[in-house]
């Protein structure tokens, strides 16, 4: 554990050119560069309120606004893209880099927290952007508004623990990979993002509650929707399962390390 | 105090009947490998600082894997490996350089992962750009670069700080005749200051003048650990060596080693090197008469018989070879207890210097196929220049010369 540390801090600058390089890499191609981290979740964002704002915008609860429902998606969305972009950026990093990987030694575990790095960076790109739109439909931001900055390294870390294992399973077997999608799929319509949580009948609620990414969309939409300061309770076990997780990934990271350099 | 020390490395790729195995072999539940194929065995060495090692064997010898260990990049089942200085490695042709990135975004990217900062990298990334010589080729991406100018870049990049070790696999004999000269040209000079070389390579010349010991990996063992020569000599001969044939390296007088190899079906009773009045001649001069005899038994019956020589200079360098293939002289249904004499008769057209010859029994035009018996220096002899004008090189073409004043142009 020691020297993971002490090799993350002597490939520091690395680590920060890296994740440069990442965000600096959506200049070079394409046009639009960097708006593309917004207006992929902001194209979601309108299409399931221009079809659905008309059947739930009444359902929304806890906010009278007439964009209610949109910004109801919208802080949904910020958390659910954190969690699935780290998540998938993990699990497809060893093989993403298995040249890498193959010819060069250095500290492997670099990896997947220059991932880690970049997707948290386009999050805070998204938040920035999206407090501008909530002033802009009248619903500024409170100081509980502070809270989502606390929240990003806990979902980074939970999507990170789960991320890092899958993606030492998946550099052995690839199946991983595509199925993920599908199973993120699953899980996203199995959260209430698009649909309100008081929409869920009161006997499947209990489930809901056992759903880690449930507790931190409810987190977001509290804070953003609501302007609350919700409890910490269901949050807390997140972050606890997130180190609980990554503990657990690193262990596995380590073992299959010798493993994973002859299969790539 | 050696600079890298490999200690009874051993390594095997394990295959499992199903990868959930492995998976569960990380969480403690230990499931036997299906196939575990054993790459190198008990493999240990030392190198002392400044020395240049050449690493030789067949391809799947385990060479790579080796060299994958010592650098780092791959951990070994058994066994450990410690370096006494910084190492760089470019292992197979390449440092992993991302192809959608320019060459210089992978510069940085790669002295990132080898652990250098801004700074460092800053420095030297001039350097590595006038040293690459790939033009404005530099900010287009990798994908667009042939393979000899991705090698010319890892080169680059890998030798842009000297290190204590460099670990050369293979790369070098991509490259183009002017880049290897200049790669050869930057290893020698890292050499004077202190390097060590470890070095991959299947071509004898860059083993032969970069290396001034090699080792033979043959079957995941190191089977020879010697002088460059001798250790590739052998590796001809084992190269060559089939199932019931031997292989020996005797130590001549002169200090020499000489192998022979071969399956023993026809052997060499008398080699000899006479002059025009078949005479024993050890120094011959240039322009002479001469004839290399060789007496051949038959031990056992054989299909076909071909007997070659090739003479070879003071470096081992071929410098003329040819057998009774060639020369559509093959001996077809030999039976046991025949025996021939061949004589080759040339003219001494080469130059002053110290020569050997390797002569070989075989079948069909190379010793490849079926190899009854090698053997490497097994005469030496000198040529001397004292009938004709100085000339220098192996071959001697005299030439006619004519010197006629040209007509110098009117000006006006």
């Amino acid at each position: 554990m020691k020297d993971l540390v002490l090799s993350l801090w002597a490939y520091r600058h690395f680590l920060m050119n890296s994740i440069w390089n990442d965000f600096k890499s959506r200049f070079v191609r394409s046009r639009l560069g960097a708006a593309w981290i917004v207006f992929q979740p902001l194209s979601q964002v309108l299409i399931y309120a221009f079809i659905l704002s008309n059947l739930l915008s009444a359902k929304v609860p806890g906010i009278s606004n007439t964009y209610g429902y949109a910004i109801y998606l919208m802080s949904g969305l910020l958390a659910w893209n954190l969690f699935s972009e780290v998540l998938d950026r993990c699990i497809k990093v060893f093989v993403a880099n298995a040249n890498a990987i193959k010819k060069v030694n250095f500290p492997r575990v670099t990896l997947p927290i220059i991932e880690v790095g970049a997707a948290v960076t386009n999050n805070l790109i998204l938040f920035a952007v999206m407090i501008v739109i909530f002033f802009v439909l009248g619903h500024p931001p409170g100081w509980s508004f502070l809270l989502i900055l606390l929240m990003i390294p806990i979902i980074a870390m939970f999507a990170m623990g789960l991320g890092i294992f899958l993606g030492v399973v998946n550099v052995f077997i690839r199946d991983v990979e595509q199925v993920t999608p599908i199973v993120l799929q699953v899980l996203f319509w199995l959260t209430p993002i698009v649909y309100p949580a008081n929409i869920i009948p009161e006997k499947f609620m209990q489930w809901m509650r056992l759903n880690p990414v449930y507790q931190f969309v409810d987190f977001y939409h509290q804070v953003i929707v609501q302007s609350l300061v919700p409890s910490f309770a269901g949050v807390l076990l997140v972050a606890a399962m997130g180190v609980a997780f990554s503990l657990f990934a690193l262990v596995v990271f380590r073992r299959a390390g010798p493993d994973m350099v002859d299969v790539l | 105090m050696s600079i890298i020390s490999v200690q009874n490395i051993t390594k095997s790729f394990k295959t499992y009947k199903s990868e959930w195995h492995r998976v569960l072999g990380w969480m403690g539940v230990h499931v036997a490998p299906l196939i575990e194929k054993t790459i190198l065995e008990d493999i240990s060495f030392e190198v002392e600082p400044r020395q240049a090692i050449g690493l030789i064997g067949q391809n799947g010898a385990g060479k790579s894997t080796l060299l994958k260990i010592i650098s780092g990049t791959m951990q070994a089942n058994a066994g450990s490996v410690s370096l006494n200085g910084r190492v760089s490695a470019l292992l197979e042709l390449g440092m992993g350089f991302n192809p959608d990135m320019t060459g210089r975004a992978n510069v940085w990217n790669t002295a990132g992962l080898m652990g250098f900062d801004k700074d460092q990298i800053e420095n030297v990334m001039a350097d590595i750009e006038a040293f690459a010589e790939i033009g404005s080729y530099f900010d287009e991406p990798i994908r667009t670069y042939s393979s000899g100018m991705q090698v010319r870049l890892a080169f680059s990049v890998a030798t842009a700080f000297r290190p204590d070790i460099l670990i050369v696999d293979e790369a070098l004999s991509v490259g183009d005749a002017y880049f290897q000269h200049k790669s050869f040209a930057r290893i020698r000079e890292f050499q004077e200051q202190g390097t060590t070389l470890l070095l991959v390579s299947h071509d004898r010349a860059s083993v032969a003048s970069l290396c001034d010991r090699a080792l033979l990996i043959h079957e995941g063992r190191v089977a020879k650990d010697g002088d460059p020569e001798e250790v590739l000599d052998f590796y001809n001969a084992l190269v060559a060596a089939r199932e019931g044939s031997k292989l020996e390296q005797i130590k001549g007088e002169d200090g020499r080693v000489r192998t022979i190899s071969g399956t023993g079906e026809a052997t060499i009773e008398n080699i000899q090197l006479v002059d025009e009045n078949d005479d024993d001649a050890e120094s011959l001069l240039v322009g002479d008469k001469a004839a290399i005899i060789i007496d051949v038994a038959v031990k056992q019956p054989i299909p076909e018989l071909v007997v070659g020589y090739m003479i070879k200079d003071r470096l081992g360098r071929a410098v003329f070879g040819t057998n009774s293939f060639h020369t559509k002289q093959i001996l077809t249904d030999l039976k046991a207890g025949e025996s021939y004499r061949y004589k080759f008769e040339f003219d001494v057209e080469i130059g002053h210097g110290n020569y050997s010859i390797q002569v070989a029994l075989h079948q069909s035009d190379s010793h490849i196929t079926k190899n009854y018996e090698w053997r490497d220096l097994a005469l030496t002899f000198t040529v001397a220049n004292t009938k004709y004008a100085l000339f220098e090189g192996t071959s001697w073409i005299p030439p006619k010369l004519s010197i006629e004043p040209l007509k110098v142009k009117e000006t006006n």
